[in-house]
């Protein structure tokens, strides 16, 4: 008995790390935006489940959720003086980027867990920014394309990070608005929604939603990529078209 | 692009009004105005050729009616236009790709509109000299004297305009005007008129319509090439523009039938410095932001 006694300690001091289980929600799965529109928010709902003889935590929980935009091949420039003159010179190449970051936190990542997990499991914004797979390294030349590409895409609401993103509406329900402007560009956003307690990650989930955007400046957007000679003609007949009504209507002699 | 309707409409009326009154296109107002804006030179200078192609369909028709136009003349230009224009669309595409086509437009911009804008300032002042001095407005050049490339090989003789002159001087003017008109979404008519009229001597009655052909035909090409080759064009914007542009060119073009020909020249002299200076700013000034992203590829 005592043996069996003890094996039971054992076994819920070792469950915490499995006990908790997290059940994560979007409020959409398919976001439509109008591209004349100002930008849209989706919610992530999660609630955290205990199972009965895990213990109540003293720390309480913490939650991060990121969410990843449809990848670009951006290239970001810098202008150097050249004599008189500034000119683009230096430039990095970031191969595949999300076009939207935004990272949602329960209170300020730093104090949600320690710098080497952060930087190991990408939390937070910087981290991501900051990884080894966002661009090539160069001896610390990157280091300032990393820089200005966060504060170029965070002044356009594409990178985000929000230290009071996430709300708790008990002590086991959570929820975040993930704002979305209208340059979001369409396509998958992927979800990661972590759950953190005490600077330890206990459960993870992910999920997906598409952002599909509507609106005539965005079919006219298809037709001019995708049926570019048409577009180009179109264009052209309906300039023509215009000259010619002014010829008739404002005609003098 | 977040750009306000009403300020494009108001803007193309403006400078639709200021070609009107100067009987000029207006693209080179226009480009330069909407990268100001913020609008990507890129795409200022593809979708401006739209506007170009409406006001030069509406003067060529005009032209067509008075038949105030050189048909030869006005083929051999475009001739040498279209090829112009290939090029210039060509260019325009390798810059983008070097990330240099900003530096390529402005750096074109201030050379041309400085080089313009001052050889029309000194003759406009020189011209007002003149008059205050009283003597008769002197003879731009004297009968009979030729420049020498005039009579290069490959002669021809246009009825229309009265002359009979080498046809390589003329292809050559109408490629660099596609090449610029091209790349800087200009149509380039305040310098070819300037150019037939003084340089080969085409009278004054078929000048403005065989220029206007010209010019509505490649930037028609540049407009559509620029569609292909680097899917620049703006639909929307380009109907602004062209809605506001051609009601403001008439009441332009009512007010400038009152305005004297050397004041008229003095003031868009002023008018082209004043955008080459304002462009050349733009390149010597430290920017604000020394960076800038531009989008390679979307991956879906």
């Amino acid at each position: 008995m005592r043996a069996l006694g003890l094996f039971l300690l054992l076994l819920a001091s070792l469950a915490p790390a499995r006990a908790e289980t997290l059940i994560t929600s979007l409020s959409n799965h398919r976001v439509l935006i109008n591209s004349n529109y100002t930008g849209t928010e989706i919610a992530v709902f999660g609630a955290i489940e205990r199972d009965a003889q895990t213990v109540a935590r003293a720390t309480g929980f913490d939650v991060v959720v990121t969410v990843r935009g449809p990848r670009q091949f951006l290239t970001v420039r810098e202008k150097e003086r050249l004599g008189p003159v500034w000119i683009n010179q230096d430039q990095q190449k970031f191969p595949s980027v999300p076009a939207y970051i935004s990272v949602m936190t329960s209170r300020p990542i730093a104090e949600i867990t320690s710098d080497q997990l952060r930087q190991r499991q990408k939390v937070g914004l910087e981290s991501i920014i900051s990884a080894n797979d966002f661009t090539y390294a160069r001896d610390g030349a990157d280091k300032p394309f990393r820089e200005a590409l966060h504060r170029l895409k965070a002044q356009e609401g594409l990178y985000i990070e929000n230290e009071r993103g996430v709300t708790f509406l008990t002590s086991d329900i959570f929820r975040a608005g993930i704002p979305l402007p209208a340059t979001a560009p369409p396509g998958n956003y992927d979800v990661d929604v972590t759950l953190f307690a005490d600077t330890v990650i206990l459960a993870r989930t992910n999920t997906s939603f598409e952002l599909v955007k509507t609106g005539f400046e965005e079919q006219v957007g298809v037709v001019a990529r995708d049926w570019s000679l048409l577009y180009g003609l179109a264009t052209a007949v309906i300039a023509i078209f215009f000259g010619w009504l002014a010829n008739v209507i404002f005609r003098r002699d | 692009m977040p750009v306000s309707v009403l300020l494009i409409l108001g803007m193309g009326a403006a400078v639709g009004f200021i070609s009107g009154l100067f009987g000029i296109g207006g693209g080179f107002l226009m480009t330069p105005l909407l990268i100001f804006l913020g609008i990507p030179p890129a795409v200022a200078v593809a979708t401006q050729s739209a506007q170009i192609v409406a006001s030069s369909t509406t003067s060529v028709l005009g032209a067509l009616r008075r038949n105030a136009l050189d048909h030869k003349l006005g083929a051999i230009l475009v001739a040498g236009g279209f090829v112009g224009s290939a090029l210039g669309v060509w260019f325009f595409a390798a810059a983008r790709r070097a990330g240099q086509l900003d530096l390529v437009i402005v750096i074109s911009y201030v050379t041309l509109f400085t080089i313009v804008g001052s050889l029309m300032l000194k003759e406009s002042i020189r011209e007002f000299w003149h008059r205050r001095k009283g003597g008769a407005v002197r003879l731009r050049r004297r009968a009979g004297e030729h420049a020498p490339y005039l009579g290069w090989p490959l002669r021809m003789r246009f009825y229309r305009s009265k002359l009979y002159v080498s046809v390589i001087p003329i292809l050559g003017l109408s490629l660099f005007i596609g090449f610029a008109g091209a790349l800087l979404g200009i149509g380039g008519g305040f310098i070819v008129v300037p150019a037939l009229l003084y340089v080969f001597r085409v009278p004054t009655t078929v000048v403005v319509g065989t220029s206007q052909f010209q010019i509505v035909c490649t930037t028609l090409v540049a407009l559509i090439l620029h569609a292909v080759t680097n899917q620049a064009v703006d639909m929307v914007l380009a109907i602004l523009l062209i809605v506001g542009g051609v009601f403001g060119a008439q009441f332009g073009a009512r007010m400038g039938r009152h305005l004297r020909a050397e004041l008229f020249r003095f003031l868009l002299a002023i008018l082209l410095l004043a955008v080459g200076l304002r462009f050349g700013l733009e390149l010597v000034l430290q920017p604000e932001e020394p960076f800038s992203i531009s989008v390679q590829e979307v991956r879906q």
